[in-house]
């Protein structure tokens, strides 16, 4: 099937899309956009994690199909100009990435928080961060990110 | 020697040694930009799958792939058969089928490849090979492998490795004897980048891969074995990895890539599942300890016996190795006199078990630290002065009889944990995100206990036991665009670490300038030995320091001035005078040394002693973990899990920090909730949903203080920095719930009812 959607603000047609493609698949295959991550493929890590609409989602739990006619954002569409976006940033001077494959769905899903919460607690951080699994850092330097990101 | 705290950060600096230089590839990593093995794209390639045994032991009677062949769009259908070289794989025994041929030895065994247009069609093709299987009595039991009536899962016998440790009095006494036997489930590395790579025939008939692995020669070395081709044929590069853990050490999708790769023609491409992986790699090694130490009334240690078993499930990975640092550090970092241990590694019919972070340490510490514990509290001295008594300082042998001839701080590490601030009590009406249970809204502070746990480990770093253990790195100085560039080329693998990041550091360091190029990993070069016990910033660091020095040499030699050093693009003097500039010394040509590196020998061990020196490095750390305990649901919430470690010398004081409280986590991991659960040889639980890793929510804020105290043998002093923070919280952790709930918990992850002792 032909699904068409808007991606990062630019308009896709893609074909041949099987009906039991994931939008992730989609977008990580046939549309050359791979920040998008595939570590388990079961909604249980956030590494997938893309805005459908302006909603966070588990792009491996979203049927290609689903997202016909919809606007989706990845952690490629975030920074502009070449500028990093500060979450982006903060990641970056935080120490927050090592191997980084956490990385993409965590600065979608911080980029959400700030975005709902401008100011968080640790708590609240905490919250909004457990679905996106990370193995190497052990979080805390993610908490630094993210506060680091919030204070600007 | 020096001992700081790190405690404020220092983030860029000049890039050098002991600066927090930034990651290389931190911006791409951000952006979505970095190619990870499974982002890997090639025109015109195809799609390869594995069909894996259901089996823990069947017979393979036959296999017909006639269906699967003609499923439209699939390009290949492989098994044992199509194998052109020697159908063996393996890290130190060539035992391991690369496609299983006339049994299967554990369930998800690799049977049959399929390569199709799409990663359906070629999974739904695998599922149409019909294998007739005679299934098998299988060993899924490992203290009844060495039993004589046992089902033999090799034909040479279930022992993959014995060793035993005999020093001082073989029968000794004394006025207190402690002992316990310890269980320690099945980890696994969980690293989040799945399995994967890319393989393109070549022109010349042979194959380029693009991998996530640890060690690319020893990779390329049994993978030219299978295909039947020379080195040259068989050309690996290093694809971005996702995080490793020593579960890349040994072989996945590598072999298979190249095989489909070269029955096509056309490049495959391989990518697993997260319940594709859980079967994939090797896992961390479940062990069952007895252990026990006898000591003087004031505690000090008199003997110390263990007997430890690995299983090592159905094919040896490392295990052999396993053994070797289970045996000989398996007492931990205390001078004990009088030693009788007993390490075992057998083959099952179980997962295949091999390298994790902490390797064959993390399970002999769980027993150690918990009798200690128990040895403290029978003679009365505090938990952390009985550390501090036994503990080896330097100049004291370990049971091996191998003098420690730097740094062993044990009494000061486990003595800086315990002096850092606790957390504060819980008071009043407490945020139940910070209560056992969290959300789940399970208790609001009523029946919660707290406790507090320590531990301390020791680990050696590097290759063991008379390993030739070197590294490659090659070194390159020219002028590009006016400004002097360093390009930096070593084999070894960038796993997430910051490796790449050291390279760039120390050639900044040696050769004063500020651009360095990491050029891409690859076996163009020689071997930078594994990624794993914690050796690639001293061994690899090692090497490019080394060719560093060499390039530094070459240049130097240039200009008729002695003691000059580069500095920008300039030489010096030692009277900081100007000599001249690099761009008259160089031209237009480069200065390129390479180095192949070694640290100092090792030494195998005495087989009937076990005495010898058998490893280069030791890297000591010590926990505090304080946690509260939900008694009456028996659920378990971390509140701080505190760090003291030796690291010798913060070549990158922010990575240091950052690899500590990553390791912290892993090790809390497997003491609360990490299990590859194994029934009758079946994994049940091959995800994430049903293997839990710690999320943000589990972890506690980490207390990091480092210690430097330079290693003289080690360039620039540093200590191996990985691994033992794995080891030491996990006790930690096990030991504060001990506290808490004065249960004996001896097996970890502790579950739920064995707080409650329903």
């Amino acid at each position: 099937m032909r699904i068409s959607l808007t991606v990062n603000g630019n308009r896709h047609d893609v074909d041949d899309v099987w009906e039991g493609e994931s939008l992730l698949y989609a977008l990580r295959e046939r549309m050359g956009l791979p920040g998008s991550k595939n570590a388990c493929e079961q909604g249980e890590c956030g590494s997938c994690t893309v805005y459908l609409d302006d909603v966070p989602v588990c792009s491996c739990l979203v049927a290609a199909g689903q997202a016909q006619g919809r606007s989706v954002t990845t952690v490629e569409g975030l920074a502009s100009d070449e500028r990093l976006h500060p979450v982006q940033q903060a990641f970056l001077e935080c120490g927050a990435v090592q191997c980084g494959f956490c990385t993409p769905g965590l600065i979608v899903s911080t980029h959400d928080l700030l975005e709902r919460n401008p100011a968080p607690s640790d708590p609240e951080i905490r919250e909004a961060l457990a679905g996106n699994l990370c193995r190497c850092t052990g979080y805390e330097k993610i908490l630094d990110a993210v506060r680091q990101a919030a204070s600007q | 020697m020096t001992s700081t705290q790190i405690t404020s950060q220092v983030r860029i600096g000049d890039g050098r040694v002991g600066q927090s230089a930034l990651r290389p590839d931190g911006t791409l990593k951000v952006t979505g930009e970095f190619a990870y093995s499974s982002d890997l794209w090639h025109d015109d390639m195809v799609w390869g799958v594995t069909l894996r045994s259901p089996h823990p032991h069947a017979r393979i009677v036959s296999i017909d792939t006639t269906a699967a062949s003609a499923v439209p769009g699939v390009s290949a259908v492989l098994t044992a058969d199509d194998v052109p070289g020697v159908n063996a794989v393996g890290l130190e025994h060539l035992d391991t089928p690369a496609l299983a041929t006339g049994v299967v030895r554990y369930e998800g065994e690799p049977v049959a490849l399929v390569a199709a247009d799409h990663p359906e069609t070629a999974r739904r093709a695998a599922k149409r090979i019909v294998v007739d299987y005679e299934v098998l009595p299988a060993l899924t039991d490992p203290r009844r492998a060495l039993d004589a009536d046992a089902p033999l899962v090799h034909a040479d016998g279930n022992l993959v490795r014995s060793m035993q440790i005999r020093r001082g009095d073989p029968a000794p006494t004394a006025p207190v004897v402690v002992a316990l036997d310890f269980e320690v489930g099945m980890q696994d590395q969980a690293f989040l980048g799945p399995e994967s790579g890319l393989a393109v025939p070549a022109e010349d008939g042979g194959v380029d891969l693009f991998v996530a692995t640890q060690w690319l020669h020893v990779d390329q070395t049994q993978i030219c074995r299978v295909l039947g081709l020379p080195p040259e044929k068989v050309r690996l590069t290093l694809a971005g990895v996702g995080g490793a853990f020593g579960g890349r050490e040994a072989l996945s999708v590598h072999v298979h890539a190249c095989l489909l790769a070269l029955r096509t023609g056309r490049p495959v491409k391989m990518s697993y599942a997260r319940d594709e992986s859980f079967h994939g790699h090797v896992h961390r090694h479940p062990a069952w300890l007895r252990y026990e130490f006898g000591a003087q009334p004031d505690g000090t240690l008199v003997y110390g016996k263990a007997d430890i078993l690995f299983d090592g499930g159905a094919y040896a990975s490392s295990t052999a190795a396993v053994v070797g640092n289970g045996g000989t550090l398996g007492l931990g970092p205390y001078a004990i006199p009088n030693v009788r241990v007993d390490a075992r590694g057998v083959y099952t019919n179980n997962p295949p078990c091999g390298a994790m972070r902490g390797f064959g340490c993390v399970q002999a510490a769980f027993a150690h630290e918990a009798l200690m514990d128990a040895l403290a509290d029978r003679v009365g001295v505090d938990r952390v002065e009985i550390r501090g008594l036994n503990g080896m300082r330097l100049g004291d042998s370990n049971i091996t009889g191998q003098v420690i001839d730097s740094a062993a701080p044990v009494r000061e590490l486990i003595e800086t944990v315990r002096d850092m601030p606790l957390p504060a009590e819980r008071s009043g009406a407490a945020d139940i995100r910070e209560l056992p249970g969290g959300v789940s809204n399970t208790t609001h502070g009523e029946g919660v206990v707290r406790g507090i746990g320590y531990a301390v480990t020791y680990k050696n770093v590097g290759f063991s036991e008379g390993f030739d253990d070197y590294s490659t790195a090659r070194v390159r100085l020219e002028m590009t665009a006016g400004e002097p560039v360093a390009t930096v080329h070593t084999a070894a693998a960038e796993v997430g670490q910051g490796l790449i990041t050291v390279e760039q550091q120390i050639c900044r360091t040696e050769l004063g300038v500020e651009r360095v190029v990491v050029h891409p990993k690859d076996t163009t070069v020689g071997s930078g030995g594994s990624t794993s016990a914690s050796r690639q910033t001293y061994v690899t660091g090692g090497a490019v320091k080394a060719a560093c020095e060499a390039v530094r040499a070459s240049v130097l030699a240039r200009v008729d001035v002695p003691e000059c050093r580069l500095e920008g693009d300039k030489i010096v003097s030692a009277h900081g005078e100007v000599v001249a500039s690099l761009a008259e010394v160089l031209g237009s040509g480069a200065v390129e040394e390479t180095v192949e590196w070694r640290h100092r020998p090792t030494r195998e061990i005495d087989p009937e002693t076990g005495q010898g020196d058998a490893h280069v490095q030791y890297a000591f750390s010590a926990h505090r973990a304080v946690v509260d305990v939900d008694v009456e649901l028996g659920l378990v919430k971390v509140v701080a899990l505190d760090t003291a470690q030796d690291v010798g010398k913060a070549i990158n004081p922010d990575a240091v920090i950052g690899q500590i409280q990553g390791g912290s986590a892993q090790g809390m991991g497997l003491a609360l909730m990490e299990e590859i659960v194994v029934t009758d040889g079946h994994v049940r639980n091959p995800s994430f949903t049903d293997y839990l890793i710690p999320t943000i929510l589990d972890m506690p804020p980490m207390r990091i203080a480092v210690l430097e105290y330079a290693d003289p043998h080690a360039p620039y002093g540093v200590r191996g920095v990985g691994e033992p923070p794995t080891i030491s919280s996990g006790p930690a952790v096990a030991a504060a719930i001990r506290a808490a709930t004065g249960r004996a918990l001896r097996r970890v992850p502790v579950r739920p009812e064995h707080i409650t002792g329903t």
